[in-house]
């Protein structure tokens, strides 16, 4: 178990190899001028460009940037973000536990929400039943992100005026305990109802196929033999074995939006990594876009491990061949 | 696994069938029974006016090739009819004298929990759940009126009953890492611990090493004597019926073509379709001597 988990570790670190030096030339091939970018609109006085590009050696040729980067990388240091003034990793690790804390919310309602649409649309024996969540699912599912999260802000922000329309919490809050919680549920409930719901369809029409495929297998006759109810079966025999593909769909869609849900917090000014990638790229601050994806791939890699081991303990057949 | 060596003695059942009680009440009664499938458009009569009895205690056979709807027979009186579309269900369905064609969910269910009907299938692996542990798959099928002993030694009761040496590491296995004869066993375990008064059995053998067959079907003979239970087995395997049935039904194209006891069948078939089937299995038998 350890060795495995080990091993797949180690796999990583050709990956992350490839995404520096892919990111690298990538951000070097692209037009635009990193010194222009950070004085803004305005002309870019000669002294200056030196100095910054003396600074920040962006003169260097590129297989010494890279090099140079990647034994930064083995020593734990990401670069400077020359935007924001601060360390990459500073600010990676200041943002990455909002995005993990809206990507967790959001699956948390999501997977409880698709199985149980899933679940009642492969077991059902009414085939309008059926035709009516596959239709619901597939037209919530088509609804994009960043649209769904603006219809939700008109209707409950703006129109009910109900929750806040964006951010992450107040500018001043002194609300504590309890009522520091409900603050911040509140900035938190349409960005993870936008993301839950998107992700929710997802997982029903992943959940209705597997339930479908597992309703027809032999032991469901063994266990509608035994005399045992429709509930029972389902609980006992059905949900888990159906649970073996979204295990590996859910999880690796919970691993990109660990990387940051772009859209989503674009659309909410949710101060995560997908914004500050977004922001980053638009300012040219290249250091900063490679430590986002860096650590978008790593979380992937990550998930990737975790649906291993989870499919694993579900599944014994797994286990024994490992 | 090899299942020889077991210390429970299963001598003396390939002697030649007793002859069938003919004063037993009769358990299971099918009159006219049609099964009629559809598929797309079409139509198929895979079960068209089957009589079919089976006495109290009496072991049953029904033959026929692949498609002659014998296991559609035993789908349809089980109630047991998953994923088709059915065009037509009549006749006449009675268990111990209750109409189960007409009988509702709950009452069904409450005739396959216990003192009823049970079945076993043709492909261990595929009617087994792979991800449970067999103790828990046989205990739940448990009947509920028995109160004798904990739910555990329950379990390993019907596991040693159905021949697997060790029952409570068998129980804790899951059914992939059991071989092919266990797990008909395992299946066998799960049909007997509702303690039914009918067994079916869809080809049981059918999907297990030559080997093992003989060793299941003499489990299947054993425990059909020592429970005094019922059991209709579908075949097409006259071998197997040869070994075990006091009566056979032949079935062809959905109907029954012949109904006698066993001696009579192999020594002197009636319809020209038992006839080939009984001289196409003589010769299959005599090739596989000379080989």
């Amino acid at each position: 178990m350890l060795r495995f988990v080990g091993r797949r570790a180690l796999y990583a670190v050709p990956l992350i190899l490839v995404v520096i030096i892919l990111m690298f030339s990538m951000l070097h091939l692209i037009p635009g001028d990193p010194v222009q970018a950070l004085v803004g609109d305005y002309p870019v006085p000669p002294a200056y460009r030196q100095a910054i590009e003396e600074k920040y050696r962006l003169n260097d040729p590129f297989l010494v940037q890279v090099s140079n980067y990647l034994i930064n990388v083995a020593k734990g240091d990401f670069g400077f973000s020359y935007q924001n003034q601060r360390a990459v990793l500073d600010l990676i690790l200041e943002r990455a536990p909002r995005t993990i804390l809206l990507a967790s919310v959001s699956f948390a309602l999501a997977i409880p929400l698709g199985m149980a649409i899933g679940v009642a649309a492969g077991t059902t024996r009414s085939a309008g039943t059926d035709k009516f969540w596959t239709t619901t699912t597939l037209i919530v599912y088509a609804v994009p992100t960043f649209w769904l999260g603006q219809l939700l802000v008109m209707f409950f922000a703006l129109h009910l005026g109900w929750l806040p329309t964006q951010g992450i919490g107040p500018m001043v809050s002194r609300a504590q305990g309890f009522a520091w919680l409900l603050e911040k549920l509140r900035y938190l409930a349409l960005p993870v109802l936008a993301f839950g719901i998107h992700e929710g369809m997802r997982v029903a029409r992943i959940m209705r196929a597997s339930v479908i495929d597992t309703i027809s297998q032999g032991y469901i006759i063994t266990a509608r033999a035994k005399g045992l109810t429709r509930g029972q079966i389902i609980r006992r025999h059905v949900l888990r074995n159906s649970s073996l593909p979204l295990v590996t769909i859910a999880g690796y869609a919970f691993g990109s939006a660990l990387g940051g849900a772009v859209f989503l917090e674009t659309v909410f000014t949710w101060p995560g990594l997908g914004l500050l990638l977004v922001d980053s790229i638009r300012l040219r601050d290249n250091m900063m876009v490679i430590g986002v994806v860096i650590f978008s791939a790593l979380a992937v890699v990550a998930m990737n491990l975790i649906v291993d081991l989870l499919y694993a303990a579900l599944d014994p057949r797994i286990r024994t061949v490992r | 696994m090899s299942g020889v060596q077991r210390d429970r003695s299963e001598a003396g059942t390939t002697d030649a069938p007793e002859a069938p009680d003919a004063a037993a009440p009769v358990l299971l009664d099918v009159g006219c029974l049609k099964v009629h499938l559809r598929l797309g458009h079409a139509v198929i009569r895979a079960v068209d006016g089957v009589d079919f009895q089976v006495r109290q205690g009496e072991c049953v056979g029904i033959v026929g090739e692949s498609g002659s709807g014998k296991s559609t027979l035993a789908r349809g009186i089980t109630r047991l009819m998953p994923n088709v579309k059915i065009a037509e269900l009549s006749g006449n369905l009675r268990f111990e004298g209750r109409d189960i064609l007409n009988m509702g969910d709950r009452e069904l269910r409450t005739l396959r929990r216990g003192r009823g009907f049970s079945m076993i299938f043709q492909d261990p692996l595929g009617y087994l759940n792979p991800t449970q542990r067999v103790g828990r798959q046989i205990g739940e099928a448990l009947s509920q009126d028995a109160t004798t002993g904990s739910y555990e030694s329950r379990v390993w009761a019907l596991l040693d009953e159905v021949g697997l040496p060790d029952p409570k590491n068998i129980a804790r296995r899951y059914p992939h890492e059991l071989s092919g004869g266990m797990r008909q066993r395992v299946m066998i375990a799960i049909a007997l611990a509702s303690d039914p008064k009918l067994l079916f059995a869809d080809e049981p053998t059918t999907a297990l090493d030559a080997t093992v067959q003989l060793q299941v079907l003499q489990t299947l003979h054993r425990l059909h004597r020592e429970r005094n239970m019922a059991m209709a087995i579908i075949t097409h395997d006259l071998g197997v019926v040869a070994e075990l049935c006091d009566r056979v039904y032949v079935m062809h194209t959905g109907k029954v073509v012949e109904s006698a006891t066993t001696v009579e069948l192999f020594e002197n078939p009636q319809h020209p379709y038992s006839a080939r089937l009984i001289d196409l299995s003589t010769r299959r038998i005599s090739q596989e001597h000379r080989s």
